[in-house]
């Protein structure tokens, strides 16, 4: 029996029934529509979170002073004192999978312009110009501490966008000075805007200075808490890492039995982490959404089983003059998957204009690739053929004479 | 023409030819606590070429017999063999092929697909044998062109009289060129003029060489047959040679047409 008769023979009859298949295909549609709707929101944050850890920097590794675990308790890194100086220049100097790296040691405090007070959430981090790059966070106007300011601990600060606004509105923050803890720093740069970072934080709520003033005119210490690390490319992290871990344990003299006393973060690692939980709950919104889904088959199921019984005569007629089991099967199987595929069709628009419509009002980005639609049309001619199949398989085990009979 | 007046051939019951071998044939319907006993033992054989009238009282189990034959149902007990094949060998599949090739069936009842086309209907025997649709438009209009139907191709039932439903019905049951036609009360719900113009429309098929076998309760359209069975309680009680058969083709003339009917006020209708 050929396709296209069969094809039509469904169509016609769908089009005789047009409000109940436009209902029964509604369910497909909200379901279908929902799925692509909830997978696009979940995708959209996921590239989100993606895109703001690449933002961070690429390639970058994190060293940390203290382990990651102390006798059972996480510590804070300042508890450890022997991450210094000197590490970094020997990993920059020593490890091939390494480019650059930049110290950092962070303090908190007031800083003051005029009448102005503000303590900046992100503190004040003590770092060398090659943070900038190795975070890939360039400076928008001004310039970063060059080497001798670093040497001698020069009282110099580069603001983020944040500080800059709320501690001097229109003003232009270059060559201005400002206290930090009661000393005057000169304002010499501020980065660009970084925006917020995946856990909500304003990353432009920060001051930086060089290291050397923080270790000696700030906080009093001689050592750092973080090593910015970037490593030559993103396939030399793993490497980078590695060689960091044995040079850091070779000379902070570790024996063999001892733990880190440091810990490398790679953010490959992070991106990864967040990644699968992004897909944990793009796969959590998108099977609570399928539920719709299979209420909609439910309902395809239904108006099926209506449908044989209201044709019981038809199906009597056309097995009387020679339709086989399987042609009367595959009559009412294509008509239900006609019937969840348009509804399908429809559905995947109404989700790229729901999602369009969250996206807009929520402002939330919503992201749908090709591979959800091409699963979502799929989906559907499963929904129909499984929700279509015991209606179909009734309609065939019809025994001619008696359907003929039936009024 | 030639045939015509002629009565049927004599050898009824030979073998030779033999479209329709039946022997001993029952039919019981199951319902649950209570048997129907609808066929009690049929033996029956058809010629190729013969045009058999079955008649006999309702519920004598002509319907029943005539599903027998068409392939429809199959024989509690007893054997059918149809052009040399016995029937119980074969599976759903096989006799759906046989229904759709082999035999063309009007129904008791016109048995129509409401809202589709009178052509559509007709070409719904083509679409469960494969046939491309190009074939099958031309079959169509060819079978309904047979039966008188031309220019009424795309009415649907609704829009056709009970004799041009009829009409369908039987083009439908020529359109894929049946070795034996089967009617159950072919002319039950019409006048007395269509019905004979039915039954011209089955002695030429019949002449053509097309097996008929056809239910009805009128002595007078049996007449049209060339041989008679009478069904009764589920047996065979009489099997003879039509007489002094009719003939469609010189009955037609001598009737009333319809505009005369008009013209006169006292058509006989229903
Ligand atoms: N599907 C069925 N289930 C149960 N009993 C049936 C069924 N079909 C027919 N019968 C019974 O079998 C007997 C014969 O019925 P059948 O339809 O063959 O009669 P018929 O000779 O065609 O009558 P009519 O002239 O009224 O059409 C009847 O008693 C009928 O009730
Ligand atoms: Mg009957």
């Amino acid at each position: 029996m050929d396709f296209v008769a069969i094809l039509r023979i469904a169509l016609r009859a769908l089009a005789r029934n047009k409000l109940r298949s436009g209902l029964t295909m509604l369910g497909i549609i909200i379901g279908v529509g929902a799925v692509i709707a909830m997978v696009g929101v979940g995708q959209g944050a996921n590239q989100q979170v993606q895109s703001q850890i690449a933002n961070m920097g690429t390639n970058l590794l994190v060293v940390q002073a203290g382990s990651a675990n102390m006798g059972g308790v996480r510590t804070g890194s300042s508890a450890v004192k022997t991450l210094i100086v000197d590490d970094m220049n020997a990993i920059t100097r020593e490890c091939t999978a390494v480019k650059e790296a930049a110290p950092g040691v962070q303090t908190r405090g007031q800083i003051i312009y005029q009448n102005q007070n503000w303590a900046p959430s992100g503190g004040i981090t003590g770092t060398t110009s090659e943070y900038f790059d190795v975070r890939s966070w360039p400076i928008k106007e001004g310039e970063s501490f060059d080497k001798s300011e670093v040497d001698r601990a020069a009282n110099v600060a580069v603001l983020g966008t944040t500080v800059v606004d709320v501690m001097f509105g229109g003003e232009d923050p270059l060559g201005k000075t400002i206290r930090i803890k009661n000393l005057p720093f000169k304002v010499i740069g501020v980065t660009v805007s970084k925006g917020q970072s995946s856990f909500g934080q304003d990353q432009d709520d920060i001051v930086f200075v060089p290291y050397t003033t923080v270790q000696k005119k700030l906080a009093g210490i001689t050592w750092l808490q973080t090593i910015h690390v970037q490593a030559i490319s993103q396939e030399a992290t793993a490497l980078a890492q590695q060689q960091i871990e044995t040079l850091l344990r070779e000379r902070h003299r570790l024996r063999q039995d001892e733990d880190n006393d440091f810990m490398v973060r790679n953010l490959a690692d992070v991106a990864q982490l967040a990644e699968e939980s992004g897909r944990v709950m793009t796969l959590l919104l998108g099977s609570i959404a399928s539920v719709s889904l299979i209420v909609g088959g439910i309902g395809i199921m239904n108006i099926m089983l209506v449908s044989v019984t209201e044709r019981t005569r038809e199906i009597g007629i056309r097995m009387a003059i020679g339709a086989t089991e399987s042609d009367v099967q595959r009559q009412f199987l294509i008509e239900a998957v006609v019937l969840s595929l348009i509804g399908g069709i429809l559905g995947i628009m109404a989700g790229l204009a729901s999602s369009g419509i969250i996206s807009k009002v929520l402002r939330w980005p919503t992201s749908i690739s090709p591979v959800a639609i091409v699963v979502a049309v799929f989906f559907s001619i499963g929904v129909g053929i499984f929700f279509g199949f015991y209606p179909a398989r009734k309609a065939a085990r019809l025994d001619p004479i008696e359907a003929l009979r039936y009024e | 023409m030639a045939t015509a007046s002629i009565p049927a051939t004599p050898e009824v019951n030979t073998r030779r030819g033999n479209v329709i071998h039946m022997e001993g044939v029952h039919k019981i319907y199951d319902l649950g606590e209570q048997k129907v006993h609808a066929l009690r033992g049929v033996s029956l054989d058809v010629n190729k070429g013969e045009f058999v009238a079955i008649m006999g009282a309702s519920g004598g189990g002509k319907s029943t017999f005539m599903n027998i034959v068409g392939c429809l149902d199959r024989p509690s007990k007893g054997s059918y063999i149809l052009e040399g094949t016995d029937v119980s060998t074969l599976n759903k599949v096989d006799l759906a092929h046989i229904r759709n090739r082999r035999i063309g069936f009007v129904f008791q009842g016109f048995n129509l697909l409401a809202r589709t086309t009178a052509m559509e209907n007709v070409e719904l025997p083509c679409i469960y044998s494969a046939i491309p649709t190009k074939e099958r438009h031309e079959r169509a209009m060819r079978a309904l062109t047979r039966v008188g139907l031309k220019g009424r191709e795309h009415h649907f039932p609704s829009q056709l009289s009970g004799g041009q439903q009829q009409r369908v019905a039987i083009a439908r049951a020529l359109v894929n060129s049946p070795a034996i036609l089967l009617a159950d009360e072919p002319t039950g719900n019409l006048d007395s003029r269509t019905s004979v113009e039915i039954m011209d429309i089955f002695q030429d098929l019949n002449e053509e060489g097309i097996t008929t076998i056809m239910v009805t309760h009128e002595p007078d359209i049996a007449a049209y047959a060339k041989r008679t069975v009478i069904f009764k309680d589920g047996r065979i009680r009489l099997d003879q040679v039509v007489p002094s058969r009719s003939i469609a083709r010189e009955v037609l003339p001598t009737l009333p047409s319809v505009e005369s009917e008009l013209a006169s006020q006292d058509g006989e209708q229903e």
